[in-house]
């Protein structure tokens, strides 16, 4: 992976932010069977609850330790290369009416904000006595990540990837083995990040009592949707402390894309009890909302239960899961994390579907005006951003998270905008 | 007819009891109704019907593929209450769903025509009885059978309230993994029977792996009924067409039935 440059702010002084009880507001914590109001919950084979009692545990326990608090934000510091820096994209913000201030979480190490998921989950792993990590992964970027942090604290690791994927995403394929990691493709069902995670799922019962299943999202059964939020959830606490210490006050607005949520729960649970800061999810609205091709799971999705909790669900008649489509395999799923879709249910967060084509447009204003290249995830909460800029007050705070990097990406920007002709002059479809 | 009806007859008989599994709608609509038949024909005591879903963590590849080909050949929900309808009255028909498709039926609507289909009861792999609220409501208004599963991962604590919350019988998951047959069966499986026995006079049936009619006598030695369904599946998907399936069926069934009568 190329080497970020020069931090484009001063690095804050304050240390990564981990999670800590004392920070956690009732409004945010789950009741003790991991539910946010009808949301979330358990719905997978009795074989797999003991090994989630127990997960709860070691998490809580470890929430608890300074010892697990110091070891983690040492790796996060010294390995993650965090915190990330809060940048004031003035050029981006031209016209627009609004200040646009970018978490740059793609500078991370491993190009995301997901090395913060992979690290805490790595590091509770070793604490349960466990030996062995697997993970699903879609376009291969929480594989590549939790491959790294298997490697780097001596755990086994698998990665299961639908076969299509593997397909369309070769070289990540090619990192993970690199760092030595097992990948299994997966040649069920619809051959996608669904499926890959319905197998780590089949997996985990086999080998549950030596093997930690290292979820890369918000879903998933309690206490997987808490725990992975409180491991991301640094992505708000450090921006919050470095936008008061920049400007003085909170951002108006905080935008992040929604996949699964990993990022967006992270950006958003240091501002949920600040009522005057509005929360944006920007869901991907693929080739348009009415075409049925698409991933907006809380804009168009129904109530369900989808790997072992209840949200909201892209589902038929039936309750039979629907394939989602987007141009972004982070955000390409048909299920969201179920504290999304309480925020959503209760009106404290707004989702609203980006379409392929805006999140394209906003990545290539990115590049073009700030010379920053994310991914397409990220583009997603850009392009919201900047929909969402006319109606906000003139002067008004925008904070967006950027959740990762695009090196991953320039296949599709390839394909895309034409780059491949050597006449292309880089212009939207 | 309901789970304890085919119990009673076993127990008299002083044998355990043979529980089929099949996936609905597989290998066509009409031909599951006919397996469904062959099943009872050979001397299956209770039938569970597998509700097609399109994420079915707990199993195999070969419930896999034969609910992911019920689907591709256009299975609905309410094909499961027709099937019912068309098999019930000679043994308790039972569902295994999950749970997912009930919610979205609606879970007192889906008991309500179960029920009236003639239906015993479901079984439900991936709902816990923690989460069960509006099934135990729906099951005691529409007198069905709820059948939770216990595994050998589970505690003390959660046996006890799991076979507290079934009716019918006990589903003891005897391997920790999916389904799908195996060549040994489970050495855990005995010790798991006598923990769930410690907390249930219930009737406790073993599931998961059940290939032939050697490894049901086995299992018979120690539980209550014995649960076969990757093998009766395979008996289609390895067939050349359906007729020969039928004809492997019919046999693996006659193999089966006498393993709970050795």
């Amino acid at each position: 992976m190329p080497q970020p440059g020069p931090h484009p702010s001063p690095r804050p002084s304050a240390s990564p932010a981990t999670p800590s009880p004392d920070s956690e507001g009732a409004s945010r914590s789950p009741d003790v069977g991991g539910h946010w109001g009808e949301f979330g919950g358990r719905f997978v084979p009795e074989a797999l609850i003991a090994a989630l009692e127990e997960l709860d545990k070691a998490h809580a326990k470890a929430l608890e330790d300074p010892e697990f608090h110091a070891e983690f934000d040492r790796l996060l510091r010294e390995y993650g290369n965090l915190p990330s820096p809060l940048y004031r994209a003035d050029r981006l913000s031209e016209g627009t009416g609004v200040e646009i201030w970018l978490k740059r979480e793609d500078l991370n190490h491993t190009g995301a904000h997901k090395v913060r998921n992979v690290l805490g989950q790595a590091l509770l792993t070793k604490r349960m006595g466990k030996t062995r990590v697997i993970a699903e992964t879609g376009a291969g970027q929480h594989g590549v990540a939790t491959a790294t942090a298997a490697t780097y604290l001596g755990l086994d690791c698998t990665v299961y990837m639908g076969e299509e994927d593997t397909r369309r995403q070769a070289l990540n394929v090619a990192r993970m083995r690199l760092l030595g990691a097992e990948v299994i493709p997966v040649t069920t069902g619809s051959r996608t990040l669904k499926d890959a995670m319905n197998e780590a799922l089949r997996e985990w019962v086999a080998t549950v009592d030596h093997t930690h299943y290292l979820i890369g999202s918000v879903g998933g059964p309690h206490p997987f949707p808490k725990l992975v939020r409180d491991y991301c959830r640094g992505i708000g606490d450090e921006a919050r402390a470095q936008m008061l210490e920049r400007t003085g006050r909170l951002p108006d607005v905080v935008a992040a894309c929604v996949g699964g949520g990993s990022n967006a729960m992270g950006a958003f649970t240091a501002f949920l009890d600040d009522e005057g800061v509005g929360l944006y999810g920007f869901e991907a609205g693929g080739e348009g909302y009415d075409t049925g091709r698409h991933a907006a799971t809380i804009t168009a999705g129904e109530v369900g239960v989808l790997h072992g909790a209840r949200t909201y669900v892209l589902q038929d008649e039936d309750g039979q899961t629907i394939e989602s489509h987007s141009i972004s395999a982070g955000l390409d799923y048909p299920g969201v994390g179920p504290e999304h879709a309480h925020l959503a249910a209760t009106g404290r967060a707004v989702y609203e579907p980006v379409t392929d084509a805006e999140a394209m447009a906003a990545l290539e204003r990115l590049a073009r005006t700030e010379g920053i290249v994310c991914a397409i995830e990220s583009a997603h909460a850009v392009a919201g951003a900047l929909r969402l800029a006319p109606d906000l007050a003139p002067g008004s705070v925008v904070l967006v998270n950027l959740s990762g990097r695009g090196d991953k990406d320039m296949g599709t920007v390839v394909d895309y905008f034409g780059f491949a002709d050597t006449n292309g002059k880089g212009t939207a479809q | 007819m309901k789970s304890a009806d085919a119990f009673a007859k076993t127990r008299a008989e002083g044998r355990a009891a043979l529980i089929a599994y099949l996936s609905g709608g597989f290998p066509s609509l009409a031909d599951s109704i006919k397996a469904i038949d062959i099943l009872i024909d050979n001397g299956a005591d209770a039938i569970e019907i597998g509700l097609p879903y399109s994420d079915p963590v707990m199993d195999g590849p070969a419930v896999q593929r034969s609910a992911g080909r019920a689907l591709a050949a256009g299975f609905r929900t309410r094909h499961l209450f027709e099937i019912v309808e068309a098999v019930a009255g000679r043994v308790p028909i039972l569902s295994m769903t999950y749970w997912n498709l009930v919610e979205r039926y609606g879970v007192d609507a889906f008991a309500r025509d179960f029920a009236s289909a003639g239906g015993a009861g479901l079984i439900t792999p991936d709902l816990i009885p923690d989460e069960a609220e509006a099934w135990m409501a729906a099951s005691d208004a529409h007198d069905l059978d709820r059948v939770f599963l216990v595994a050998p991962s589970s505690t003390e604590e959660r046996i006890a309230s799991t076979v507290a919350a079934c009716r019918g019988f006990v589903y003891a998951q005897s391997v920790m993994g999916v389904t799908g047959a195996r060549a040994a069966t489970s050495a855990v499986a005995p010790a798991l029977v006598e923990r769930t026995r410690a907390h249930t006079d219930l009737p406790i049936g073993v599931g998961l792996g059940v290939r032939d009619g050697e490894q049901a006598a086995e299992i018979a030695s120690y539980g209550d009924a014995v649960i076969v369904g990757s093998a009766v599946v395979s008996c289609y998907l390895e067939a050349d067409d359906v007729p020969s399936g039928h004809q492997r069926l019919a046999e693996l069934t006659a193999d089966l039935a006498a393993g709970v009568r050795r």
